[in-house]
């Protein structure tokens, strides 16, 4: 392997290679077919004995460049580790509720993935616990929002690769020349958005289904709820401050102000840029696209409080990487995932900052990053540490699936808001009794 | 008797493959499905931690199974009689055509082969986006003078997400029933009609109603049944118009059919004990009333 290709071309031949071998791994869920697959990769490599091949998953980014990125740091791993080779697998498609938690349900699933830490993995034997790798000094370089979204069991299952968070982003333009300040409350921003609203350029835009998504958790967040008490056995949303949080969205809702029927939705940032709308709601990985559209004419806050007894509100998203408990190489791949997410600074920012724009979930590692010092990604940044908020290990895509049909029978069929509530924390706490029994 | 060996070797040459298959990739999974949903079984396929019919009791109880049922009876209450009307018609006009019969039958047939996803895509991004630009929107600024765009797919009052729902599977599927209808006039001898007009009767409703008609009636079951077994099937075109990606989730609470639910609970949460136990009430459903049915219009009975 000396250095006649130049790299990325060996990268690339090697990662295409990969892939092949691994659509194959990845559909043999018999043993047979993956001791062939495993037959084969041995008769071409002339590795000593005790090599050890890693795969790592990863969704497919949607930025350019990530890819890449990705198969060098597995290179780069096996650089310095030359018995480990780690196979970096792009999955595309619906990664999250298909590709991933089948492969998991196999013995053949992928050593190390990123993904979302839960309960229901753990109950099922799917994630290793990685509290080795959480020294005193490691866990005091991490934000304890990623810590506790991790913790399961009181043990921690995942490193945080790349944090993300939502922002309402306003044309600065639009709002000076109607007068009208960022707003801070949820009042002042549905009298923004209906204030901005010339038909032509609506208001405010928060997705195609008119805010039901990008708001179910932030609405009553931004009125000071909490979705699981601190002891994470109870449903707590079944209150009063929830129901005043939705009538507030009903009432954005009704108000007309609202873009619906975008060509893309909120996740994208086309909408802001053409000038559809004066206001949206989307994350902080679209700010480079908005800055090169838009100059500086554009800032951001995070959502309004709903009055003065909230708070103003906002996702903490991101991936998390995770160790398969069922893996053959469980602690080469915790000495990977050491290497790559907690020592790795460089990769860590290069990943976080270099393709898209998130924010590094090492703390230190955020500090030091040059494009984050100044103006809106500083906002961006200090916004997540002061309001950004999880939904923790236990919530699941069942109670979301609950209470997305709540609010949208509260938005659309006008359904009485504190009987929908009410019902909807029931059926969550109900889920939550299951998973805990 | 080496001639009846023979023909026995062959016939399990030819057949086992197919067995094989059946039994490996049908008759399994529908057992270990059926197995599953007794089971408690949330991030595994391992049967053994039988619960009995608490997922069939779940199941039933949920609001969200519950809507999607009474979604998806909408949904086959506007599909099954629109495709009926509109594929008999076509069979009728395109058999009956003087000439380009193959044209007009290859014409109306080509969107059979096109796929839900694309087409839904088309449907959603193209004819019914809710921007100003999007055709039915111009189509009703140019022709009709409305200038406020509607949301086709968000709007709920009214739902205007039916008409796209339903005329992107009338366009997919009509060709391929007309066709169907199309073999079966070919059917009818033309003696029959040739006798009716001797007796004094006239081409139009009346032959229609007393010859055409009654001579399609297996043809008009048979269209029924499928129709109905692929309408309560539906997924595809839901699944890419209401939503898409985890993105606007909120639309497909509007709108949600039985299979898009179950995909949610079996694949998104990872309940496969609830998604099986889901999708054989589902069967049960259609096995009931594709039996009623079959009593009722007398399917198969010489006529």
């Amino acid at each position: 392997m000396t250095g006649v290709k130049s790299p990325t071309m060996m990268d690339a031949s090697r990662y295409a290679r990969q892939l092949k071998l691994n659509r194959r791994h990845m559909i043999a869920a018999s043993a047979g077919a993956a001791g062939l697959a495993a037959a084969g990769r041995s008769a071409r490599s002339v590795r000593a004995q005790d090599a050890v091949t890693l795969t790592q998953w990863y969704h497919q980014y949607g930025e350019a460049g990530t890819q890449e990125a990705a198969a060098r740091y597995a290179a780069e791993y096996s650089e310095v580790n030359p018995d480990v080779t780690v196979e970096m697998v792009w999955v595309p498609g619906d990664y999250s509720a298909t590709a991933l938690p089948a492969a998991l349900l196999t013995d053949d699933g992928p050593d190390v993935f990123e993904g979302s830490p839960s309960l229901a993995m753990v109950d099922a034997g799917q994630i290793e616990p990685l509290d080795d790798l959480f020294t005193e000094e490691v866990m005091a370089d991490f934000n304890p929002v990623n810590i506790a979204a991790a913790t399961i069991n009181d043990s921690i299952y995942g490193v945080k690769m790349l944090d993300d968070l939502g922002l309402l982003y306003y044309r600065r333009s639009i709002l000076d020349e109607a007068g009208i300040a960022p707003p801070t409350t949820m009042d002042e921003l549905i009298a923004a958005a209906q204030a901005l609203d010339t038909g032509r350029v609506k208001g405010l835009f928060l997705g195609n289904d008119g805010g039901v998504s990008a708001l179910i958790h932030i609405a009553p967040w931004s009125a000071g709820v909490e979705f699981l008490d601190a002891a994470n056995n109870e449903i707590t949303f079944g209150n009063e401050r929830t129901v005043v949080a939705y009538q507030k969205v009903r009432e954005l809702h009704g108000s007309g102000a609202l873009l619906v029927g975008a060509p893309t939705d909120w996740w994208d940032p086309s909408a802001f840029n053409q000038g559809l709308t004066a206001m949206q709601w989307t994350g902080l990985w679209a700010m480079p696209g908005i800055q090169a559209a838009l100059g500086d004419d554009f800032g951001v806050v995070p959502w309004p409080a709903l009055d003065g007894d909230g708070s103003p509100a906002t996702f903490w998203g991101g991936w998390t990487e995770m160790v398969n408990a069922r893996g053959q190489h469980i602690e080469e791949s915790k000495e990977f995932v050491r290497w790559l997410w907690i020592e790795n600074t460089a990769a860590q920012q290069d990943w976080n900052l270099a393709y898209g724009f998130h924010v590094p979930p090492r703390i230190s590692a955020a500090e030091s990053a040059e494009p984050l010092q100044s103006g809106a990604p500083a906002e961006a940044v200090t916004i997540l540490n002061e309001h950004g908020r999880v939904l923790g290990p236990l919530w699941t895509g069942a109670m979301n699936t609950i209470i997305t049909d709540a609010l949208s029978n509260i938005l659309n069929s006008g359904a009485d808001i504190e009987e929908t509530v009410a019902t909807a924390a029931e059926q969550c706490q109900a889920e939550l009794d299951r998973n805990l029994a | 008797m080496g001639t009846k060996r023979e023909a026995t070797f062959a016939f399990w040459v030819f057949m086992a493959p197919i067995l094989l298959g059946l039994l490996v990739f049908t008759f399994v999974p529908i057992g270990w499905g059926f197995l599953l949903s007794l089971s408690d079984a949330r991030n595994s396929v391992d049967i053994g931690n039988f619960i009995g019919l608490d997922n069939y009791a779940f199941m039933l109880q949920s609001p969200q199974f519950q809507d999607s049922l009474i979604t998806i009876i909408i949904f086959t209450i506007f599909i099954v009689p629109l495709t009926l009307f509109a594929s008999l018609g076509l069979a009728m006009l395109v058999n009956g055509a003087g000439w380009g019969r193959g044209i007009f039958r290859t014409a109306f047939f080509i969107p059979t082969a096109i796929s839900y996803v694309i087409a839904s895509l088309i449907w959603r991004m193209g004819l019914f986006s809710g921007v100003p630009s999007g055709v039915m929107n111009v189509v009703l600024y140019e022709w009709f003078g409305i200038e406020a765009p509607i949301s086709w797919i968000t709007s709920s009052n009214p739902p205007w997400y039916w008409l796209v729902l339903v005329t992107v599977r009338l366009w997919l599927q009509v060709g391929l029933y007309m066709i169907i209808f199309i073999a079966g006039l070919q059917e009818i001898p033309r003696s029959l009609y040739e006798a009716a007009f001797v007796d004094g009767a006239r081409s139009g409703w009346m032959t229609f109603r007393h010859i055409t008609l009654p001579m399609l009636r297996n043809t008009l079951v048979a269209v029924l049944l499928l129709n109905f077994i692929a309408a309560f099937q539906a997924f595809d075109e839901f699944w890419n118009i209401m939503g898409g990606t985890a993105a606007s989730a909120g639309n497909r609470s509007l709108a949600r059919p039985p299979l898009v639910y179950l995909y949610q609970v079996a694949l998104g949460d990872q309940d496969y004990g609830r998604g099986t136990a889901g999708a054989f009430i589902l069967t049960a459903i259609i096995v009931g009333v594709t039996l009623l049915q079959g009593r009722f219009f007398g399917f198969g009975r010489s006529t």
